[in-house]
């Protein structure tokens, strides 16, 4: 909400400074958001008259006027604005006024004609962005008076932003409520008085949904003129409100909504047929809007219609047909008291925002109507004219919200808020914001104003008095707990310790967006359909991600365009796979996943510059499984998989259960992805690395390791793991070490076959072993591989 | 050839032995088998028994002395060669040494870190939940009915009605307190989502919220712990303070600014005590418990606390970006 401070300050006047008052409101929690000025810097204007106007005799578009500014002579002065006529109250710029922009004012000649002095439009004394002419004074402005003083310039526009609760704080009377109780200051009082009726004309209303609407009131105008111009003061008051002046009807109804915070509704009454109905919405009821736009209507909406049609949206926003126009001759008023639970998300859910809806999903008072009913008419009186009707109140006393009465016990305010804070104090505070409280039996009775609806609990009474006392006044101090151990489960692996692994292999840890591009998942997991948000920032983030991969390959291509060229990423997070079985019809995993590609490390003076491969991310994957300290629970698999290159994609499986995926992306998707050549990815479920194994310690053996090395000749078909089981499976328990230490193919070897030169360590824990028994361990491995593998020596 | 012409002969030939080799040839030639006094030595014989024992001796100690040169001069030139060795095997200890350099965790990561270490030390535990959240968790549990007008400040993911991103990590806490009973002390680090994207919002930030509930646990206490939080974070005295501000889910409400260096006031979170309803709502009595919650978003305080200008930077991954926190 936006208001102008002098404004505020003809309702309550404390002694403190612009500056100060923004700090209070903002210290009570009414945050001011900004200060701006009314008016840019300008000087020398005065309020002239024009006494003289005749036509330029040398150019058709200008006048030469004389304007009186009170002095002695009448200033020369040409002026091209077509409204400039005589007898209009102007605001001149006299020889010497320095305008915005720095525009110093001389005396010039305009096509031969002297001109001493400029007539302004307001945008050029920087009020509006109004080129229409020049400023139209009304006819009573003092000539002479500095216009600064004239319009109340010197003046600022304060900002507040308003949370939700504090919709009594939205209009000039809520604020100053406000900065009374803070600065201990009586606020000034409008003096509402009712209008008496000059005409019998009017409307019968009916409450068809007295629930959402329990109070209406209504009241005809008859013969008003529309020609009349909306006062100056008052537009300036509606423009430092940030409300644009429409028309003198609309002009008033804002008005009314920002000096008592209270929306009302003009009709146009020549419109309306018979009486006004106040009811829900047909399903699918079309109206056409103030804005032209027609909205099919839910049956959730509250409208004012007559008996034959639909007039406007109740509480949020006014229809065409019946809106008042410049040719309105009578004018049906309207002041309602909509609930908050008939008006809450029903503007959003035709993607309106009016001031109306967001006073009345908020809260209005509910005793409010007639008062604002009685200060508009007199408003409008004053500038349109006009015979007023009475006022037809329809009312539903038992839909209306009732007086509160909230209690608040001595204890419960001390320990919540962690202070004592002396009874009279609080008592006062409570006075001050205008509640009825009495104390007795250490216990605040409180009825509750009707504008601050926003009470209903004993907390929010607690609320008034801490805010009011001051949060800064109450002490910090320290929470109290119990000393109690939680349960600490050391078979728990700790996500950090993984980060940490990883990032000791070079990985740096990158954060990606849960929505990925949907063209990109889909080429990748043709397979699964991701779950989309329906209204995403951009196309490229609707897609929940199935994987980590698509944003890791994002962000590989993002660094390779900026000359990266070692790149290892990693991620932790949240996978939505779609799963029929879980409540949300997606399952959410956290995943660990990585991403390399380019040089496997920095250019070296003494290393060679090589090219990252599958094992660097087989690497990464291992350092994860390490961290379980249980690996021969793991197995890797050769399998095929849509976003990998089918020669090397790997399953990574726990007990037999896969649990990762390990590969090279496929060659096809590096254009897509803007890949810069061959990319590795991991991703493993965190669930599945989730359990360690505990440490168990065993004897280290006394008695020497023999170290045998064997050379074995075998079809490449073979896996080296099938291989390495076998061997482990018939080097039986003297075979305590295993290693695959050279791979070979080529030269000497038979296309087809590859060379693996493994090295067995054999050690007894009890006993230094026999050359044979060596030897008979060695030669049944040997023997095993064979028959299995057709495995040979090499020699 | 007498034995002091030997003698000199051996010094000069010892001092002039410029490597082991030509050394060790020195010495065969003086003390090997056919050495020149070995020969001399083998000469004894032919004198006579009186005169035996003293030129014996004379021998013996020029001997003796050829040894003692021999002996130095070799460990002379051992040094030397080891030396020489020593001195070819010197390395420039200011090359780089061999390996791969280590990575490093995220920004966001890391003041996360931080934060749970803060709290931690205090008895909280961390928990996290889902990030697709139901109605119930992210907002009816809270005291955010449906249409309440703080659902519309929350530019909310949805997937349908009741399916949605979650928009606050709040919902973790709900299903903490479902499952356990006071006293707690947990907080909840984690992604959320708001549909808002420019310079000063990104659509997924994340942040860190914070739940205390005991019996008697107090405003004051919150402003407590988040002071020493903020000093702590920050590592400096910085001013704080307390403006009341407006959450559905506490009452009294809060925001919690900071005083930067210019002067200006920062927001740098929202706190509360928790609301009765958001109690009831997980069947905690109201009259018997009451708590405190804050939460407050990490890529603000990461940005404050190693002066990032972009929030995008975050999800970008620029290796250049993200290898400064290294």
């Amino acid at each position: 909400m936006k208001f102008s401070e002098k404004w505020l300050r003809e309702w309550v006047n404390p002694a403190i400074s612009t500056e100060a008052l923004s700090e209070q409101l903002s210290m009570a929690g009414l945050e001011v958001d900004g200060v701006e000025a009314v008016a840019p810097d300008f000087s020398g204007v005065l309020v002239g008259e024009v006494v003289e106007c005749g036509q330029h005799p040398d150019a058709d578009k200008l006048r030469v006027t004389k304007v009186s500014v009170g002095g002695d002579e009448l200033l020369d002065i040409v002026c091209g604005a077509p409204n400039c006529r005589l007898g209009l109250k102007v605001a001149v710029a006299v020889v010497g006024a320095v305008l915005p922009g720095d525009f110093k004012i001389k005396k010039a000649k305009l096509r031969g004609q002297p001109s001493h002095g400029m007539l302004c439009s307001a945008s050029e004394l920087g009020l509006s962005e109004d080129h229409d002419g020049i400023i139209e004074l009304p006819l009573d402005a003092p000539i002479g008076q500095d216009i600064r003083d004239y319009l109340q310039l010197d003046d600022v526009t304060v900002e507040v932003d308003l949370t939700p609760n504090r919709a009594d704080c939205l209009g000039i009377k809520g604020l100053a409520r406000e900065v009374g109780v803070l600065n201990q200051l009586a606020v000034n009082s409008l003096a509402i008085n009712p209008v008496e009726a000059t005409t019998d004309v009017s409307r019968n209303i009916v409450l068809d949904a007295p629930q959402a609407c329990p109070r209406y009131l209504g009241r005809v105008i008859e013969n008003v003129n529309m020609q009349a111009k909306t006062p100056t003061w008052m537009k300036e008051r509606l423009r430092r409100s940030g409300v644009r002046s429409i028309d003198p009807v609309v002009d008033v109804t804002n008005y009314v909504l920002l000096e008592l915070g209270h929306p009302m509704h003009a009709f146009d009454n020549d419109v309306l047929q018979g009486d006004v109905h106040v009811r829900l919405a047909d399903d699918k009821e079309k109206l056409v809007l103030l804005d032209g736009e027609e909205v099919e209507l839910a049956s959730n909406t509250l409208l004012i219609a007559d008996e034959q049609k639909a007039l406007a949206m109740g509480g949020i926003f006014g229809g065409k047909a019946s809106g008042v126009t410049a040719s309105t001759k009578h004018i049906f008023l309207e002041s309602a008291f909509f609930t908050p639970e008939a008006i809450k998300g029903r503007a959003r859910q035709y993607g309106l925002h009016t001031d109306a809806s967001h006073r009345y999903e908020r809260g209005v008072d509910y005793k409010l109507q007639r008062d604002a009913m009685e200060r508009a008419t007199a408003l409008l009186l004053s500038i349109v004219g006009g015979q007023p009707g009475p006022v037809v109140e329809a009312v539903s006393q038992a839909d209306l919200p009732t007086d509160k009465r909230v209690e608040l016990h001595r204890n419960r305010l001390d320990r919540l808020i962690g202070i004592h804070i002396d009874s009279d104090k609080v008592t006062d505070i409570f006075q001050r914001l205008g509640l009825d409280v009495t104390y007795a039996n250490d216990t605040w009775t409180v009825d509750v104003p009707s504008y601050r609806f926003d009470i209903a609990i004993a907390e929010d009474l607690i609320e008034e008095v801490a805010r009011v006392y001051g949060y800064h006044n109450i002490p910090s101090a320290s929470p109290i707990g119990r000393l109690e151990m939680s349960s600490h489960r050391e078979q728990s692996t700790p996500l950090m310790l993984m980060k940490q692994r990883l990032v000791s292999l070079g990985f740096q840890e990158a954060i990606t967006y849960s929505f990925v591009d949907p063209k990109v998942q889909k080429s990748l997991f043709p397979d699964f359909d991701a779950l989309e948000l329906p209204h995403p920032i951009s196309v490229e983030m609707s897609s929940m991600r199935l994987s980590l991969w698509p944003g890791l390959l994002q962000a590989v291509s993002y660094n390779q365009k900026r000359q990266q060229s070692q790149i290892a990423l990693f991620e932790t997070g949240l996978r939505f796979l779609p799963d029929a079985s879980e409540a949300a019809g997606v399952s959410q995993q956290p995943v660990i996943g990585g991403v390399l590609a380019g040089q496997r490390q920095a250019e070296h003076w003494d290393m060679e510059t090589t090219a990252v491969d599958f094992f660097d991310a087989k690497a990464a994957v291992e350092a994860l499984i390490a961290t379980t300290a249980a690996p021969q629970e793991f197995s890797f698999q050769a399998i095929e998989h849509s976003a990998l290159h089918p020669g090397q994609a790997a399953a990574v499986l726990r007990n037999g259960k896969q649990v990762g995926l390990l590969g090279a992306v496929h060659p096809q998707f590096e254009k897509e992805l803007k890949l810069n050549g061959r990319t590795y990815v991991f991703e493993l479920e965190l669930d599945a690395l989730s359990e360690r194994r505990l440490p168990q310690a065993r004897e280290i053996s006394r008695y020497p390791a023999n170290r045998r090395d064997i050379a074995l000749l075998v079809k490449d078909s073979h896996t080296v793991a099938d291989i390495l089981a076998c061997i482990e499976k018939f080097g039986g328990n003297q075979l305590v070490g295993l290693n695959l230490f050279d791979l070979y193919r080529g030269k000497g070897i038979a296309d087809g076959y590859k060379s693996l030169a493994i090295s067995l360590i054999l050690q007894d824990p009890a006993r230094t072993l026999e050359e044979h028994e060596i030897q008979a361990v060695v030669e049944k491995i040997l023997a095993a591989l064979s028959e299995q593998f057709e495995a040979s020596l090499r020699d | 050839m007498d034995l002091e012409a030997i003698s000199k002969e051996a010094a000069a030939l010892v001092a002039n032995a410029t490597d082991m080799v030509e050394l060790d040839k020195v010495r065969v030639e003086f003390l090997g088998k056919k050495g020149k006094l070995t020969e001399l030595l083998k000469g004894l014989g032919k004198l006579s028994a009186e005169e035996r024992p003293a030129a014996g001796e004379q021998i013996n100690k020029a001997k003796q002395q050829i040894q003692q040169m021999i002996h130095a001069r070799s460990e002379l030139l051992r040094r030397q060669e080891l030396d020489a060795k020593l001195a070819q095997e010197r390395v420039d200890v200011t090359l780089p040494g061999r390996g791969k350099a280590s990575g490093g965790l995220h920004p966001v990561s890391r003041t996360i870190e931080r934060i749970e270490s803060f709290f931690t030390e205090l008895g909280f535990s961390v928990k996290s939940g889902p990030e697709i959240e139901d109605g119930f968790h992210n907002f009816d549990a809270l005291n955010i009915p449906a249409d309440h007008p703080a659902r519309a400040n929350h530019d909310t993911f949805y997937f349908n009605p009741d399916l949605m991103l979650r928009t606050q990590t709040s919902g973790v806490q709900i299903r903490t307190m479902e499952a356990q009973k006071p006293p707690l002390r947990i907080i909840s680090p984690g992604r959320v989502y708001r549909n808002d994207y420019d310079q000063t919002h990104t659509p997924m930030f994340h942040q860190v919220e914070g739940l205390m509930v005991d019996k008697n646990v107090s405003f004051a206490d919150l402003k407590g712990i988040l002071s020493d939080f903020v000093r702590n974070f920050f590592e400096a005295d910085l001013e704080v303070r307390f403006r009341p501000s407006y959450f559905p889910f506490t009452e009294p409400s809060a925001e919690m600014d900071v005083r930067t260096s210019s002067g200006k006031w920062l927001e740098v979170l929202g706190c509360g005590m928790v609301h009765p309803n958001v109690l009831r709502a997980v069947n905690i009595d109201p009259e018997e418990y009451t708590g405190f919650a804050f939460g407050m978003g990490i890529e603000r305080l990461t940005m404050r606390r190693y002066e990032v200008n972009d929030l995008r930077a975050f999800f970008e991954n620029d290796l250049r970006f993200l290898k400064q926190f290294n």
